[in-house]
């Protein structure tokens, strides 16, 4: 890649910033070049981002119908899955999928919602809600 | 600290972090340098780790690889201090920084307020510099960002200690001797013994060259009736390559660059005829990228093999290229 083909598209992903790649200059020399961002990144990064987005809505559709916890609305939008869930709370994978059902989700204890809030960074009474 | 701290903007958060921090010891080296002097440039393709029920596809050795590698190259007597309690590592912190070190740190990426929303990802093997702390805000080096930053106490205690695959475990390290002038000849010589070793004779068909041919086949095997979860996969590989900073094309960019300097360094000009055969093979990494990109946008039907049979022809291309650097590296005089 040379430096004047550096792709400078203003990626929204990278909100403003810049990210250094090395390109070739006129001298034939490598250096470190500044670019906005590159439209086949920021697709493939919108895809990840969207298909996170899309299942967290689909969570909060659910949760609103009464078939699933507010929990699994939350996770996505952590942009977690239950796996990951589950190694930040340390807690077993199948007590937190069994957490994603609304029953067992009413009737967990004071600590473990304190837990489960603590993994996704939000309080335990947003954690209830479907903000 | 004996001098002010200075930022430099990188491509690669390990080796951006590695090139600020000897250069903060006296000895000034390159991103470019520090990444190939470490032999960091690679490929692994794991289909049993998965993120987000995707293979994890690398282009570079796994994290720590350029922190370890140079210490142990150079006499940095670096020391890494893990920690149980949250409390017992933020009170180290502030204590190295109080003594007026400079502190390197393994973070989460989705904890850290000031990246980007859109790239905040439970990705916990990001590094960063700590030069210092103002109230309850730390001053903080991030390579891949511009310009320095600040990060609240709270916030930066969350990223060292989040959990998961690669949990940091509030990992924090800095080094305890100043780096000699190096053998740069002697150095670079059996760094590129390292990466012709990895990319050509990993013992497992999942590293280097092998790797870059296992991906093409599972690509190859994607199925099309299930058209999301083949997108997601593909795009996967190319934000692997190009979005998390590599530097373009999976790190061959960076490369390249290391393959040049050492060459201006050594005198050994065969090396800068390599660099302009990698430079061409990270061009095709990157039209990999946006034949790629199309499909999943739709510009181009989705065609799984036809990725595979780019990636097929960057396993050959590639494993020529570092025959030939194997050549270059025996007949080093």
């Amino acid at each position: 890649m040379r430096e004047r083909d550096v792709p400078q598209e203003a990626n929204a992903s990278l909100a403003g910033q810049r990210k250094v790649v090395y390109a070739v200059a006129d001298d034939g020399r490598l250096r470190p070049t500044p670019t906005s961002g590159w439209a086949a990144e920021e697709v493939c990064n919108r895809l990840a981002v969207e298909d996170l987005q899309r299942r967290a809505e689909d969570a909060r559709a659910r949760a609103l119908a009464g078939t699933a916890s507010p929990l699994e609305y939350h996770m996505y939008r952590a942009r977690m899955d239950p796996a990951l869930l589950a190694q930040a709370t340390g807690l077993w994978r199948w007590r937190v999928r069994r957490h994603l059902r609304p029953g067992a989700f009413a009737r967990l204890s004071a600590s473990l919602r304190e837990r489960y809030a603590e993994a996704l960074g939000i309080s335990v009474e947003a954690l209830a809600r479907l903000g | 600290m004996a001098a002010a701290f200075v930022h430099s903007h990188a491509a690669h958060c390990e080796s951006g972090v590695m090139s600020s921090l000897l250069r903060h010891h006296g000895l000034p080296m390159s991103e470019a340098m520090a990444f190939g002097l470490a032999s960091a440039v690679a490929f692994a393709y794991l289909p049993c780790i998965r993120i987000n029920g995707l293979p994890l596809v690398a282009y570079r050795m796994p994290p720590r690889a350029i922190v370890r590698g140079l210490d142990r190259k150079l006499g940095l007597g670096m020391r890494f201090e893990r920690f149980r309690s949250p409390a017992a590592g933020m009170a180290r912190l502030d204590a190295l920084l109080d003594a007026g070190e400079l502190v390197g740190l393994q973070t989460s990426v989705f904890w850290l307020p000031y990246f980007p929303p859109d790239l905040r990802f439970h990705f916990n093997a990001h590094n960063l510099l700590v030069y210092g702390r103002e109230n309850d805000d730390y001053l903080i080096s991030d390579p891949v960002a511009e310009a320095p930053v600040r990060c609240a106490r709270r916030d930066l205690q969350k990223a060292r200690f989040a959990k998961g695959m690669l949990a940091p475990k509030g990992l924090l390290y800095y080094a305890t001797r100043a780096p000699a002038e190096p053998d740069w000849a002697g150095l670079g010589r059996s760094a590129l013994a390292r990466t012709v070793r990895i990319m050509l004779h990993a013992p497992l068909p999942l590293i280097g060259v092998r790797g870059i041919r296992l991906l093409a086949r599972s690509v190859e095997r994607l199925p099309l009736e299930r058209g999301d979860s083949t997108r997601l996969y593909i795009g996967n590989i190319v934000r692997m390559q190009e979005e998390i900073g590599t530097g373009g094309g999976g790190f061959r960019f960076l490369y390249a660059s290391f393959l040049q300097e050492l060459a201006a360094k050594t005198g050994y000009g065969a090396l800068d005829a390599l660099a302009v055969r990698l430079v061409g093979i990270g061009d095709r990494w990157r039209e990999f990228a946006l034949a790629a990109a199309r499909m999943i946008r739709g510009r181009d039907p989705l065609a799984p093999p036809v990725l595979a049979e780019r990636l097929r022809a960057l396993a050959a291309d590639e494993k020529r290229f570092f025959q030939d650097l194997h050549g270059a590296q025996r007949a080093w005089a």
